[in-house]
């Protein structure tokens, strides 16, 4: 009896710790966020909850720039990472042969480096002196005024560069899981390497442009490190704003409410995508 | 005939592609590159931009800057602790998740995607917005609440990940010889989950050293490695940056090579 209670309460006892931290510290900190998001007032006088909604339509209508910015980042920055990933898995996926994994450990070299500190290289890398522009400079190609840094491209790509990966794992592991023989069936129905490709590897490979496009996305659109390190006033981001009002400004309602609509607009995606592939793929994706 | 020129095309496409590859990878190799080098540039002032000669002086000189020395430990003491914390408590639901189909499945599950397909800016100014309301100061521990509530979940897709080959029978073999349930656990079952446990508290502790923006937000005027180093853009980067950047590239490449090794030897 004692024995019986035990192995059921066991999947109880073993998710519970975890799963309290993640209802105190991820869960409940999302409504209370909401509840911050309406309120009123100020660091000296403290904030009131006063259901001020306005809160939300005045943050729009100030920021719906750096907003739209955002978007559009992402939208650039997540088509630029599918054209590059993709041909890329598929050459390690069917041209790898035993050295697969040491491609795919290239590739995930540069998140042995700091985050930060790969983005600061790239501003060393891009600045106007920087080892790139100085040699271009010198050889006459480009103009001495000619700058990258503070600039749309420049912010863009340290967006890609960054994310890459994370567009690169998935397509390559939904390549990797076709099965050859597929494909020798095609080449035997007389199929040519192009309609193999548009009518049997593209479709398959799919579900894991989406979940790139996911795991891409979202940190683009949300980012504000390399709008900071590599963009100039004219680049600002949404990430940006939010990081400024609470940190600098501590306009905590605001900031709040700006924040939410952000993962609005982002959680509309996230939800579109869980209904239409299920949960299962970015977990196993996250779990490398 | 059409078969030929066909498989001759496609030499030449993976050639193409090849190249094209390699191109990729260099790419994305060129920023560490460049940070290793001038860890070793013999530079004067404070600002590290032109290359004037190899020198070991910044590795010597490695720990002259306090605040960054500070800034590191934090960085390796959080990663030791939140690793601790995530690894117990993100090995417990991935276990769970794998070994039983219980009521509790599905939100548990919803909560996990959630947490790691949401933005992290939502994360931190969710986190950030409890502490402000609950009048918590930001500093060292909350950096540490901040950093395990990413990584509980890593670890229990990693540990759950392992379970697929994780057979039940053994667990009641031990019981019927005898075993009670600790002595099961300890002997039979931890040894199975251990591989999945160490890549999750890998993948842990590198997402830890790594986090900038959830720590940011949480951090108070508390600095870890990321945190300064971002501090420092608009001044300059010292090349002792570098080096750090460089010790911790280098440990982490060869935890990661012999982790994968050690698998290997094990299957």
């Amino acid at each position: 009896m004692i024995r019986r209670l035990r192995s059921a309460s066991g999947p109880y006892l073993a998710v519970l710790p975890g799963g309290l931290w993640l209802a105190i510290f991820f869960v409940l900190p999302l409504f209370v966020m909401v509840s911050l998001s309406v309120q009123t007032g100020n660091l000296i006088t403290g904030f009131q909850q006063t259901f001020h909604f306005a809160n939300y339509s005045n943050m729009l209508s100030q920021y719906h720039e750096q907003l739209l910015r955002s978007l559009w980042y992402g939208v650039i920055a997540t088509v630029l990472c599918v054209l590059l990933a993709y041909p890329m898995a598929y050459w390690i996926a069917f041209f790898g042969g035993r050295n697969k994994s040491t491609y795919l450990f290239l590739v995930l070299l540069p998140f042995f480096v700091t985050f930060v500190l790969r983005t600061v290289a790239w501003q060393f890398l891009l600045g106007d002196q920087g080892l790139v522009l100085d040699w271009l400079k010198r050889a006459g190609i480009v103009s001495q005024d000619f700058h990258v840094l503070a600039t749309a491209t420049a912010v863009i790509a340290g967006l890609v560069y960054n994310y890459l990966p994370f567009m690169l794992l998935p397509i390559y592991v939904a390549l990797e899981r076709i099965d050859p023989s597929l494909l020798e069936a095609a080449g035997d129905l007389y199929a040519t390497r192009r309609q193999t490709f548009l009518r049997i590897v593209f479709p398959l490979t799919i579900p894991g442009i989406f979940a790139g496009v996911l795991l891409t996305f979202v940190p683009v659109v949300s980012d504000y490190v390399n709008a900071s390190i590599l963009g100039g006033t004219g680049q600002t981001m949404i990430g940006n704003i939010i990081q400024t009002l609470y940190l600098t400004n501590s306009d905590y309602p605001n900031a709040s409410a700006l924040s939410i609509v952000l993962m609005g607009i982002l959680m509309i995606g996230i939800f579109v995508y869980a209904r239409a592939l299920g949960t299962r793929d970015l977990l196993d994706a996250a779990a490398g | 005939m059409s078969t030929g020129t066909n498989a001759a095309a496609g030499r030449v496409g993976g050639r193409v592609m090849q190249v094209y590859t390699w191109l990729i990878i260099l790419w994305l190799m060129l920023p560490i590159f460049v940070i290793i080098a001038f860890g070793f540039n013999n530079t004067k002032g404070k600002f590290n931009y032109t290359w004037q000669g190899f020198t070991l002086h910044w590795y010597r000189h490695l720990f002259d800057i306090p605040d960054l020395t500070n800034a590191l430990i934090n960085s390796l003491t959080i990663a030791a602790i939140v690793t601790v914390i995530s690894g117990i408590l993100g090995t417990g639901m991935g276990f769970a998740l794998g070994r039983w189909k219980f009521r509790g499945t599905v939100i548990t599950e919803l909560t996990l995607f959630a947490n790691i397909a949401a933005p992290e800016i939502t994360l931190a100014t969710a986190l950030l917005s409890l502490f402000i309301t609950a009048n918590v100061a930001r500093g060292y521990w909350t950096i540490v609440i901040a950093q395990v509530m990413f990584d509980i979940a890593y670890v229990a897709v990693t540990v759950r990940a392992r379970m697929a080959g994780y057979d039940v029978h053994l667990e009641e073999a031990a019981r019927d010889l005898g075993a009670g349930p600790l002595t099961t656990f300890r002997l039979v079952t931890l040894p199975l989950l251990l591989p999945g446990i160490v890549a999750g508290c890998l993948l842990a502790f590198a997402l830890s050293i790594d986090d900038f923006v959830i720590t940011q937000f949480n951090a108070g005027q508390t600095l870890t490695f990321p945190l300064w180093v971002f501090g420092a853009t608009r001044l300059g980067v010292p090349p002792q940056v570098n080096v750090m950047g460089t010790l911790i590239f280098v440990g982490g490449v060869l935890i990661a090579i012999s982790s994968v090794l050690l698998s290997r030897r094990r299957t």
